[in-house]
């Protein structure tokens, strides 16, 4: 059993970032800590992929000068960017949409600058 | 012709893409140029969508592999699964190509006048032609990674759209809600696909579904994905960003945000019939969903009744109209492994419940474009300050009762032709269910009828005796999706058939969604 820990740990600590990322967003009020609680689960997310893709004994998959034995197969990976560059994008928007709105009601929490009831 | 055929999959994704990012260059040579611009390349792309269609009504399921010697190879030799990255167009697909292509073309038109004189219009181009392309691309997607990918391209645009005019605070409110929302469902889904894969080592729908095991994990990954996409589809309880989200965004795109609703109904039904399908218990399964839609039908109902936002109160008929298909549906999921109840009623519920999917959206395009023609002329959404509109604004009038007339279910119009289907065959299943169904729709009557005389009827107010009608371009687009609902209502038989039906059996029957990239393999 404990010759599996070390296996089993990003994908522990995956659920752990993604435990607290739920937190934050189910509970706190003020917008920019949803917004950063909202990486925390794209991290979460990004780090199983990860995780997922690691194969002990495994060689990058880069075809020139590659030493003898199994490569990995890079499609997490791959997974991985593009999650991140779309996260990016994301993040942007809301922080853009953050700014606007303190700009309009002077408050990010997010029951003081509400408007849209019932 | 052949080439163009094969190739449209691809095409109808790029295009929008490509124009998305080439209108802020057209800009540059005017307005007028950008406006020409948009409606051409769309129009191309309404046109590869319907040859696609009409190839797909004949031959049957498209597959698009990318970088491909031909694109219909999707098992390159000695190769057992897929690699590529592909596209997979059946019935089903194609079906939502359609609802989300007409609803994009009118409500393109219908912003050509809209939109004119406010600022920023060659980003609202770009952000509509983006919003497209992530829609066309969720539905043509063959692969789980990539319905990740157009979620979230769908999504931004759709936010961003939302939050379109930044100077109002309940604008930027309804985007950022929809932001949110639309973050965790996607990143929610990607978690489920990454358990899917380290399992299967593939992500090809087709492929997933013939390896697919069902699993513990597999049912986190299906608990996963049904709560994600039930959130972007704005069922209850998860129904709250609707209604802020349909009612600040611009007019145009209010039915294209609501089209994406249903994509992610779409994606929904792809992974509970072609995914799971056959493995999942189908008749609990097919409870939860009935349990959804009558809840989202009449929570929807009951909040929609005493709003004075006219906007407000459509979001939430789009909410109750949502529990419609989800109870067609659900009922047809919970008989599917009963031939003899599935050939009776089960199957008539699923295309009642489908056909409902492009009724509901074409009226209720119709009548957001009519409340934001009335907020275009009197700058208000509050029903309780119009009065006598329908004096000045007589086709807006017209429009708003053949849209109120087709979401009650009336005659000759074609909510009625989907909800009569709806409601035989859920009787057959359980009464209760059906009279429920009756009685929401009579109380959505009452409510539109009342709106109907607070805003249109009653005494000329003088605030608005100056009022003209709308320009010509916003009745145009208003005029294709109204001939479209008196068309289906007078037509429902030849709609089913040519449409519906395909699509239903694409949903019911997944053998030939796998086999097309599986080969036919027992």
């Amino acid at each position: 059993m404990m010759e599996h820990i070390p296996l089993n740990f990003p994908f522990l600590a995956a659920a752990l970032l993604a435990g607290v990322a739920f937190y934050i967003i189910i509970f706190k009020r003020n917008l920019i800590k949803l917004i950063m609680g909202i990486a925390m689960l794209a991290s979460a997310v990004n780090l199983f992929l990860v995780a997922l893709g690691y194969r002990a004994g495994g060689n990058a998959p880069i075809y020139t000068d590659v030493p003898p034995g199994p490569m990995v197969l890079p499609v997490p990976q791959a997974l991985t960017l593009t999650s991140i560059v779309i996260n990016v994008a994301v993040l942007a928007l809301m922080l853009t949409m953050v700014v606007h709105i303190y700009r309009h009601t002077g408050d990010i929490d997010s029951e003081k600058s509400r408007k849209l009831k019932g | 012709m052949d080439f163009l055929v094969t190739n449209s999959p691809a095409l109808i994704v790029a295009l929008p893409l490509l124009a998305a990012f080439a209108i802020p260059l057209v800009n540059r040579a005017g307005p007028r140029v950008r406006d020409i611009f948009s409606l051409v390349i769309f129009s191309l792309i309404a046109f590869f969508v319907a040859i696609l269609a009409v190839d797909i009504h004949s031959v049957g399921i498209h597959v698009y592999t990318f970088g491909a010697t031909a694109a219909e190879l999707a098992l390159p030799g000695g190769y057992m699964v897929p690699v590529r990255i592909m596209f997979e167009v059946d019935g089903m697909s194609i079906f939502m190509g359609i609802i989300v292509t007409t609803v994009t073309l009118a409500a393109l038109i219908y912003s050509l006048h809209f939109m004119k004189g406010q600022t920023g219009q060659a980003r609202f181009y770009s952000l509509m032609m983006l919003l497209y392309a992530g829609m066309m691309g969720l539905a043509f997607t063959g692969d789980m990674f990539n319905l990740f990918v157009f979620l979230e391209i769908a999504s931004i645009a759709g936010a961003a759209l939302a939050a379109y005019r930044t100077n109002k605070a309940d604008a930027i409110e309804g985007g950022f809600k929809y932001i949110v929302i639309s973050a965790v469902s996607a990143l929610l889904v990607l978690f489920a696909i990454g358990i899917l894969y380290a399992q299967y080592n593939v992500l090809s729908i087709a492929a997933l579904a013939y390896y697919m095991q069902y699993t513990p994990l597999d049912m986190i990954a299906l608990g996963l994905l049904a709560g994600a996409l039930v959130m972007k589809l704005a069922g209850v309880p998860l129904h709250m960003w609707a209604p802020d989200t349909y009612t600040v965004a611009p007019a145009g795109t209010t039915p294209m945000i609501l089209a994406a609703s249903y994509i992610s109904m779409y994606a929904l039904y792809r992974v509970t019939f072609t995914l799971y399908g056959g493995l999942i218990n189908t008749t609990a399964i097919g409870w939860v969903v009935i349990i959804v839609g009558v809840l989202s039908m009449f929570v929807g109902v009951m909040m929609a009744v005493h709003q004075t936002d006219i906007k407000r109160m459509m979001a939430y008929h789009a909410i109750s109209q949502g529990g419609y298909m989800l109870l067609g549906v659900g009922v047809c999921l919970a008989v599917i492994t009963d031939p003899v109840a599935l050939a009776s009623y089960g199957r008539d519920a699923m295309n009642g419940g489908v056909f409902h999917i492009i009724n509901h959206v074409f009226y209720k395009a119709l009548l957001f474009m009519t409340a934001e023609a009335i907020f275009f002329r009197i700058g208000t959404r509050d029903t309780n300050k119009m009065g006598g509109l329908a004096r000045n604004m007589k086709w807006t009038a017209g429009f708003y009762i053949i849209g109120a007339l087709a979401i009650s279910g009336i005659p000759p119009f074609n909510g009625f032709a989907s909800k009569l289907l709806i409601y035989e065959s859920v009787l057959k299943f359980s009464p209760v269910l059906s009279v429920i169904a009756m009685f929401v729709s009579l109380v959505t009557l009452a409510s539109f009828a009342k709106v109907f005389y607070s805003a249109f009827t009653g005494p000329p107010m003088p605030a608005y005796k100056e009022v003209k009608e709308v320009p010509k371009s916003m009745i145009i687009g208003m005029s294709i999706l109204a001939v479209l609902i008196i068309f289906f209502g007078l037509f429902p038989g030849l709609i089913v058939d040519t449409i519906v039906a395909p699509a239903t059996n694409a949903l019911i029957d997944q053998a030939p969604y796998i086999n097309a990239v599986m080969g036919a393999v027992p």
